[in-house]
């Protein structure tokens, strides 16, 4: 896949929030790319800035937020196209599902009503046709009786149903991209599994991209081809997703993998990151992860390292990374 | 028993043996409010079924992990055994104590002992109160210490859960989310309790602050003998704190037993697609085979026979006839009967 164009092509995007006590820069010089059907996690803790690296790349913030570098997608800036166009891409081209379907539906319309506004908008497509190719939608996400639960409205589903009603919804334009902002957090692990899977058969079966924002590394392993991890706004480490949890090469990943217990005796102490993350109004001098890293040496607080390649299609922001061990295999 | 690092929270368990907790039937509902129609239909009122017959025993000294999803039931157990919650049904024996009928000195007494920790750090604090004053409160609503001797238990409480001492003087939103839950852990050992009931205590925190609080909870059982009942729905979490795990579906106990014997081996079919459900952290490892179709039933239109079995792949006629008993296999007990009990003797 990595043989491919890539479909979306991020280069040193940056996006600042103005606020009383300050500007706020959440994402910083984040760089990218993206094949065609790839799914790619973009994994980090509260605050690393992963979801307004999402939205940023479909601009869903308005100035006086800044948003800056550039978004390449089918040889557009998307950061310099204009609102029309800005308007077909996103929810037809590019579509997006959140963590809470709750606020993300319209709760006064029903689920068919919704799957049937993309429809016009983006595919031209009305009455008995739209009808039959919302039913279609319902039924790819696995939506029981799916004609019927046309008329249904948003609070009549379970949170799962909700979640494939979005997805439906998401797909109703054929979308290229999906971006799926924490879309399993709210659901239990059965309904998880389900929704995990089925984000990867639409993925086989309609050849659409992925990129998968979550905190939670069973996710990841489970499901996305490459990974991205985000901290204090920076990527600071990408690499094929065995390759990231086989030989993590930058200390958080290792830290991260290292606080979830992974089959060391039960019951012994567990290897926290210490500390917590840093207040981006203030960020140390140096690698942002330094005042955490057991690894640290003096050199990690003069300069902020660079993403560079340590190894084919791996990238890491570590100056320490030659150094760091490999994790142990989890039982199973 | 030695005392390397590797094995130093094994030891808590000596005394196992000695149950603290038996709850027996506990059956607890929830009215549910009728629509306006439903009530000129006069249509009767329903109820949802929180608990719907839980039988479990606590061992003294040991940590009990309850799993389950979203409304299993075990945060309502959790409430149920600290007295949030009045059960309709069953009894709660603490040692001596019948838990249900005590009243005045006697519940008071039994508040000490048993302590709970809830999931919202930000909710469960006060906001107005510094943490001194909120150690305060506990200490002095339960006469745990002479007044004069306070600020020292407020130094030592706040040391024990790895605060500064300066903490005292601050207002719970100045800290971050994992030492708010250090704060309310200091307040539960405020009175020195011999039991705590965690509810979700890490499910709000970043991984990496999770481990730390996790750390504090294995160090702090080990130096003050604590009884835990950890629930949470972080499988991986619980598998590695705690000694025994009961897992819950649609207010009942599918299966109970020892750890480690319970995720290599589940018996009950629930057991096995939730821990098959869990995504690993090993990029190669799928478990799909135990997946499950569907979703939980509506509690208020529970299934006859075995809760499980509209979503269980071995269902057949006598599951749904009869709801299982809870038995002893093994040394674990499971309420399937594709899995009968040891044969009496044997």
């Amino acid at each position: 896949m990595s043989a491919d164009q890539p479909m979306l092509s991020v280069r040193g995007l940056n996006t600042v929030f103005p606020g009383e006590r300050g500007r706020l820069h959440v994402v910083r010089d984040v760089s990218f790319d993206l094949a065609p059907g790839e799914v790619l996690g973009i994994v980090g803790e509260s605050g690393s800035g992963k979801s307004v690296t999402l939205r940023s790349l479909v601009r869903l913030y308005r100035p006086p937020t800044e948003i800056s570098g550039s978004v390449i997608w089918n040889g557009q800036d998307l950061l310099r196209v204009g609102d029309t166009r800005m308007q077909d891409v996103r929810g037809g081209e590019i579509s997006m599902i959140f963590q809470e379907p709750m606020t993300a539906l319209n709760p006064v319309l029903s689920v068919g009503k919704q799957i049937r506004e993309s429809l016009a908008e983006h595919e031209g497509l009305s009455g008995r046709p739209a009808t039959e190719r919302a039913t279609e939608l319902l039924s790819l996400v696995g939506i029981p009786s799916p004609r019927e639960r046309l008329d249904a409205f948003p609070h009549e589903f379970s949170g799962g149903m909700r979640q494939r009603a979005m997805i439906a919804i998401a797909l109703a334009s054929s979308p290229q991209l999906l971006l799926a902002d924490e879309p399993t957090t709210a659901l239990d692990v059965t309904i998880q599994d389900q929704i995990l899977k089925l984000l990867l058969r639409l993925r086989d079966q309609l050849g659409m991209a992925v990129i998968l924002v979550t905190h939670d590394l069973g996710v990841v392993a489970q499901t996305c081809d490459r990974v991205a991890v985000m901290y204090a706004g920076r990527l600071v480490e990408t690499a094929p997703v065995r390759e990231l949890f086989r030989n993590p090469k930058h200390a958080y990943t290792l830290g991260l993998r290292r606080s979830v217990p992974d089959g060391g005796a039960a019951r012994t102490p567990l290897a926290p990151i210490g500390g917590a993350p840093p207040d981006l109004r203030s960020l140390p001098p140096g690698c942002p992860f330094a005042p955490r890293c057991a690894y640290v040496k003096p050199a990690c607080h003069e300069a902020e390292p660079p993403l560079v390649n340590v190894a084919p299609g791996h990238a890491s922001a570590c100056i320490r990374h030659d150094v760091l061990p490999t994790p142990q295999k989890e039982r199973s | 028993m030695s005392a390397a690092p590797e094995t130093a929270f094994q030891a808590s368990r000596e005394a196992a043996d000695e149950t603290v907790f038996d709850v027996r039937g506990l059956i607890k509902t929830f009215p549910v409010e009728r629509s306006m129609l439903e009530r000129i239909q006069r249509k009767p009122r329903r109820a949802v079924r929180a608990l719907n017959g839980v039988t479990l025993q606590v061992e003294r000294g040991e940590t009990l992990g309850i799993v389950g999803e979203s409304g299993c039931g075990k945060s309502t157990l959790a409430r149920c055994l600290v007295r949030l919650h009045e059960p309709d049904e069953g009894t709660i024996r603490y040692g001596d104590d019948d838990v249900r009928t005590l009243k005045g000195e006697a519940l008071r007494g039994y508040h000490r002992k048993v302590q709970m920790i809830f999931q919202d750090p930000y909710g469960s604090l006060n906001p107005r109160m510094t943490v001194g004053a909120i150690l305060n409160e506990a200490l002095a609503v339960h006469r745990m210490r002479p007044s004069a001797q306070i600020p020292a238990r407020i130094e030592e409480l706040l040391e024990l859960v790895g605060l500064p001492l300066d903490a005292a003087e601050r207002m719970p939103h100045e800290f971050s989310g994992g030492q708010r839950q250090r704060i309310g852990i200091a307040r539960a050992l405020a009175l020195e309790p011999e039991t705590l009931v965690a509810d979700e205590l890490v499910s709000a925190l970043d991984v990496s602050v999770q481990a730390q609080v996790i750390n504090l909870l294995l160090e702090l059982q080990e130096r003050l003998h604590l009884t835990v009942l950890f629930v949470a729905h972080d499988l991986r979490l619980v598998r590695h704190i705690s000694h025994r795990v009961a897992v819950m579906y649609l207010g009942r106990v599918v299966e109970v037993g020892e750890t480690e014997a319970l995720f290599r081996d589940p018996r009950h079919p629930y057991t096995r697609a939730l821990l098959s459900a869990a995504p690993s952290l090993e990029p190669d490892v799928t478990t799909v085979a135990d997946a499950v179709e569907g979703e939980l039933p509506s509690p208020l239109n529970m299934p006859a026979g075995c809760p499980f079995h509209p979503r269980c792949p071995h269902a057949m006629d006598a599951c749904r006839a009869a709801v299982p008993e809870l038995v002893a296999r093994d040394g674990r007990r499971h309420a399937c009967i594709l899995e009968p009990a040891d044969a009496p003797g044997g």
